[in-house]
């Protein structure tokens, strides 16, 4: 009885101070079960497998409830080298490998095969030579036991992507004890025929009784190889049910599902925005932000829309907004009320009426150790050569203006501060938020781009920035771009909804789509 | 091999040694413009390279290791220092005094090691500057201890040693009479054999004795068998005995100099000995296939560098070498030494960590650990360098001899093509011969060009700064264009 399953989960919680970010969670993996983990980014994913490799994040932040059964004994697991011990091992989504070793070098990391010496017997094992005929043979035997025929002593430098995560995946075969392995979404990376032949190394492995937790957003491969399933949503355990009595559908609903909230603004709908002309052009947009690729996204928006970008973290969809503002290497083209930007040229996307509300609100938004007041007009006054006073050729601020107008400003946000001159790095994360919208409108924009304007603010910041960012295209007709990873409020104020996965548009959706549609293209399954 | 291959490697050859060519070229430039008679030229080159090597040598780890230029290497030169001064207040003399200078310098250097390498972890990604400004503070406590403590809090009465207000030690220490002047330079290579045979055969004895009471098995043949040691002890077993029965052998063996070409021919018959037996190796044994083209290429530059000798100029010119045999052989020892050492489990770890300190913690290395073995390592051969260094000058400045070792021997090994992330035993010794034939021919050079001997001054001052900034901005250069590819992939 006791070895019926490898790894038991039971009645798990965990919460960051008042925030509960796991509840209840129980799961139980067989022995070369493939078992895989589904949800949404900040469903629990992540922090669940922290838990399970006891790193020190977990216990830094108090620990969590709940009881970890390995092979039916009880773990606490107190540091990463615990979880190693106990025969569960990550092949993790960025490679851990060392590009100026050896294939062998690589997969004997830190468990080097070794031979003792002299010097060994009086300062210890580390000065054991290493026995590289043994630490080849032993790479061999990996390699060959996932089916891979490269040569074992080719530099890592230069392999292509899949070999990488090949040689992470016999690192973690070459580990005598393992029972359990963890795919943290490997297939991310992978092109398409790479990804079939792990997921075919996969099943190898676990044909060989290891079992395998398979977190990834793609959920054909989870139908091809997976035999059950569990969702998180929200820290919650949704359900956990044989592969083979679900369907993708139902997953893709389990995922999404939550109540709709009433959308914040319902007048001014969508009615006539059928007629209206396009006034945004993007085509085959290709961005380079790192972890934010974007390969060939293509869209139109029409004239006083709240376009609205949805989809997982790393999908692209925050390099879509990036790419279009310049801040990152882009190619493709960009047409804005008929006129094209130029991205080889900085600031182009400023200078022809589009302003952009970073999701890096510290790092790109604003100045953190100025006012507020400077904050708000230091873009017009820059780009627009605005609030500014001339005296014989030189330009200075012209303080009134300011004054008033970012009191202006304070009072329409609710910006909440003692003063207009306190610095911006003094306010909480709303209100700083705040301070880049008023920015942002400062340059009087024909097209607004805002990137996860609710990203670690408070519920009533949140509703105030919604309401004001509806109330802008309903009173001025302002055409607005919003990314979010919240799909939820996406869907309770924009006209239409853009999914990105893997770079690309999946599929374009009216708010009031059905769950299981938004979960499809976020998982790249719409078709 | 086809000719495009041939000159594919070629190329790549030089890309690889671009910096080192550089400063060949110069030095060729310089060495003609001088005039200088090649007699004096290779003797000076000969003294200074038996005198730096180990100091460019300690800074090798630390680069390996991913801490950079080891700024801090000054900290074990004061280990150094202190140590030979407190062997001289004690009464140590010659060959025993140094040694007991260096066994006392280990304590020391250790601990400053340890000191510099927890440093080093609280500000990692900026060790250079960290061990650069250690360095300034330490000197500060330095003069404090010999200034201040040493007469002052301590009584030492050394007329020698100390002002005549009996308070700080003077600024010259003369280590000439306790007989450490150059006490490592003349080791007669009698002795040398004396105890290289001896030690050699304990150790074999030892390790039968050991095997047989551990029962393991005595083979002879394979990698743990004894054939490696009786390699090593037959021959000399034999020159032992030989120096008994064969009197000009013993007379011979009674020198603590080689001559120049002696020494030349002796290495170049050792390296020509090596490269024919990785020949051998690789195309009869291993069977690769075509031909290899390394222990070729090695073989004929063995050849060329054999028929440069005979040139009458050059011979007359290795003819006044005088080769101090056991600093070189220590200098051999420790190429080997390195070389060993980072092929054990914690070299290994040493380049993991020098390679991604993320990756080698998510194998189970201790990462901080690692990096402060590196620095005691480093700082510990960095204060036995400056012990060569000082018995070879025979003279202790004690207010100045440690000051700018590091940036002689950083510069040193940057012009042999190491970076600052990557350092090999080889960059090591090309850049210490570079370096200083660059620094022994410039003022000459500078005077017959200019008519002026500082103009010369200037530029080896000027050199020794502009090598290291350019190797930082290649450094800063080589990292932002890495992350670039890393994001273009990403």
């Amino acid at each position: 009885m006791q070895d019926e399953y490898v790894l038991e989960l039971e009645h798990i919680r965990k919460e960051y101070g008042e925030n509960v970010v796991l509840n209840d969670v129980s799961l139980k993996v067989k022995p070369g079960e493939i078992y895989a983990l589904l949800g949404e980014n900040g469903a629990g994913k992540s922090t669940l497998m922290n838990i399970l490799f006891g790193m020190t994040v977990i216990r830094d932040t108090g620990g969590y409830g709940g009881s970890i059964k390995v092979s039916g004994q009880e773990m606490k697991f107190i540091a990463p080298t615990d979880a190693l011990a106990a025969g569960i091992g990550m092949v993790h989504q960025e490679f851990m490998l060392i590009p100026g070793f050896t294939i062998a070098e690589n997969i004997k990391l830190g468990r080097e095969e070794t031979n003792p010496t002299v010097l060994s017997r009086i300062f210890g094992k580390s000065m054991e030579q290493l026995d590289r005929e043994k630490m080849d043979q032993d790479a061999r035997r990996s390699l060959d036991a996932i089916g891979m025929s490269i040569e074992e002593h080719v530099m890592v430098a230069g392999l292509p992507v899949g070999y990488m995560q090949f040689v992470e995946i016999a690192r973690e075969i070459d580990k005598l004890n393992i029972k359990l392995l963890v795919f943290d979404e490997p297939t991310a990376v992978l092109t398409e025929s790479e990804a079939s032949k792990l997921l075919e190394v996969m099943q190898l492995i676990a044909s060989k009784g290891i079992a395998i937790i398979f977190i990834t957003h793609r959920l054909s491969e989870v139908m091809e190889v997976a035999k059950t399933m569990t969702v998180l949503r929200d820290g919650e355990l949704v359900a956990s049910k044989p592969i083979a009595e679900t369907s993708m559908t139902e997953i893709a609903e389990l995922m999404v599902g939550r109540a709709v909230s009433s959308t914040v603004d319902s007048e001014g709908a969508s009615t006539d925005l059928e007629n209206a002309d396009v006034v945004v052009e993007v085509r085959d947009l290709h961005v380079a932000m790192p972890g934010e690729t974007v390969h060939g996204a293509t869209f139109d928006v029409r004239r006083g829309e709240i376009f609205g970008i949805g989809g997982l973290a790393g999908q692209g969809k925050v390099g879509i907004a990036n790419g279009i503002n310049g801040l990152f290497p882009a190619h493709g083209t960009v047409t804005v009320f008929g006129q094209e930007l130029n991205f080889s040229k900085l600031g182009d996307a400023l200078h022809k009426g589009i302003s952009f509300v970073s999701e890096d609100r510290r790092g790109v938004g604003l100045l953190l150790e100025e006012s507020i007041a400077h904050n708000i007009v230091f873009r017009a006054m820059t780009i627009n050569r605005e609030y500014l006073r001339n005296y014989g050729g030189m330009k200075l601020l012209n303080q009134r203006q300011i004054d008033n107008y970012a009191d202006k400003m304070i009072e329409l946000l609710d910006i909440r501060c003692y003063s207009k001159k306190q610095r911006v790095g003094t306010l909480s994360g709303g209100n700083q938020q705040k301070v880049c919208l008023a920015a942002a409108l400062t340059m009087k924009p024909q097209l607004l781009i805002v990137s996860e304007p609710t990203r670690g603010i408070d519920i009533g910041a949140k509703e105030l920035i919604l309401d004001y960012l509806a109330k802008l295209r309903r009173e001025e007709g302002l055409t607005i771009i919003m990314i979010s990873s919240e799909l939820s409020e996406l869907r309770s104020i924009c006209d239409r909804i853009a999914i990105v996965a893997d770079g690309k548009i999946a599929g374009i959706l009216q708010p009031d789509a059905s769950d299981a549609d938004f979960g499809l293209a976020m998982s790249a399954a719409l078709k | 091999m086809s000719r495009q291959i041939l000159t594919e490697k070629l190329l790549a050859f030089f890309f690889e040694n671009k910096v080192a060519l550089m400063f060949s070229i110069i030095c060729l430039a310089a060495f003609f413009v001088s005039g200088m008679s090649t007699s004096l030229f290779f003797g000076e080159l000969a003294t200074r390279f038996g005198r730096n090597s180990f100091l460019v040598l300690s800074l090798l780890i630390p680069v390996i290791a991913g801490l950079g230029l080891n700024f801090g290497m000054v900290l074990g030169a004061m280990a150094a220092q202190i140590s030979i001064f407190l062997i001289i207040v004690w009464g140590g003399i010659g060959t025993f005094g140094v040694f007991a200078a260096a066994t006392v310098a280990t304590p020391i250097a250790v601990l400053f090691g340890y000191l510099v390498g927890k440093m080093f972890n609280s500000m990692k990604g900026s060790e250079m500057i960290g061990g650069m400004v250690t360095g300034f503070f330490a000197d500060g406590f330095y003069q404090f201890l010999f200034l201040f403590v040493f007469g002052g809090l301590i009584p030492i009465a050394n007329e020698r040693l100390m002002t005549s207000t009996g308070v700080g030690v003077l600024n010259a220490v003369d280590l000439d009479g306790n007989y450490m002047r150059q006490a490592l330079d003349n080791v007669p290579m009698l002795n040398i054999l004396d105890v290289a045979f001896w030690a050699v055969l304990i150790f074999t004895v030892a390790t039968v004795i050991f095997k047989l009471i551990k029962k393991q098995p005595l083979e002879m043949f394979g990698s743990k068998g004894l054939i490696k040691l009786l390699v090593v002890l037959i021959p000399l077993a034999l020159a032992y005995l030989l120096s008994f029965i064969f009197m000009p052998f013993h007379y011979f063996l009674y020198q603590d100099r080689l001559v120049g070409w002696m020494a030349v021919d002796i290495a170049l018959i050792g390296m020509a000995l090596y490269w024919v037996y990785r020949l051998v190796r690789e195309k009869f044994i291993e069977k690769q296939p075509g031909v290899p083209f390394k222990p070729v290429a090695y073989l004929v530059l063995v050849i060329i560098l054999y028929l440069l000798t005979l040139h009458p100029e050059i011979y007359a010119g290795l003819n006044h070498v005088q080769i101090p045999v056991l600093t070189y052989l220590l200098i051999v020892g420790l190429c080997f030494l390195i070389k060993w050492f980072m092929n054990t489990r914690l070299g290994q770890n040493m380049r993991t960590v020098g390679q991604n300190r993320a990756v080698a913690t998510a194998a189970g290395i201790n990462v901080d650990r690692t990096r402060i073995i590196a620095m005691i390592l480093s700082t510990l051969l960095a204060a036995y360098g400056q012990i060569i260094v000082l018995q070879n000058f025979g003279v202790m400045i004690t207010y100045g001899s440690h000051l700018n070792i590091a940036l002689y021997a950083i510069a040193a090994l940057l012009v042999g093509g190491a970076t600052v992330s990557r350092a090999s035993v080889k960059h090591a010794l090309t850049g210490v011969i570079l370096f200083h034939a660059l620094f022994i021919l410039a003022p000459i050079a500078g005077t017959q060009l200019m008519g002026s001997a500082l103009i010369g001054e200037y530029f080896r001052m000027f050199v020794a700064y502009a090598i290291i900034a350019v190797a930082l901005i290649m450094h800063a250069w080589q990292r932002t264009k890495s992350n670039k590819a890393k994001s273009a992939t990403a």
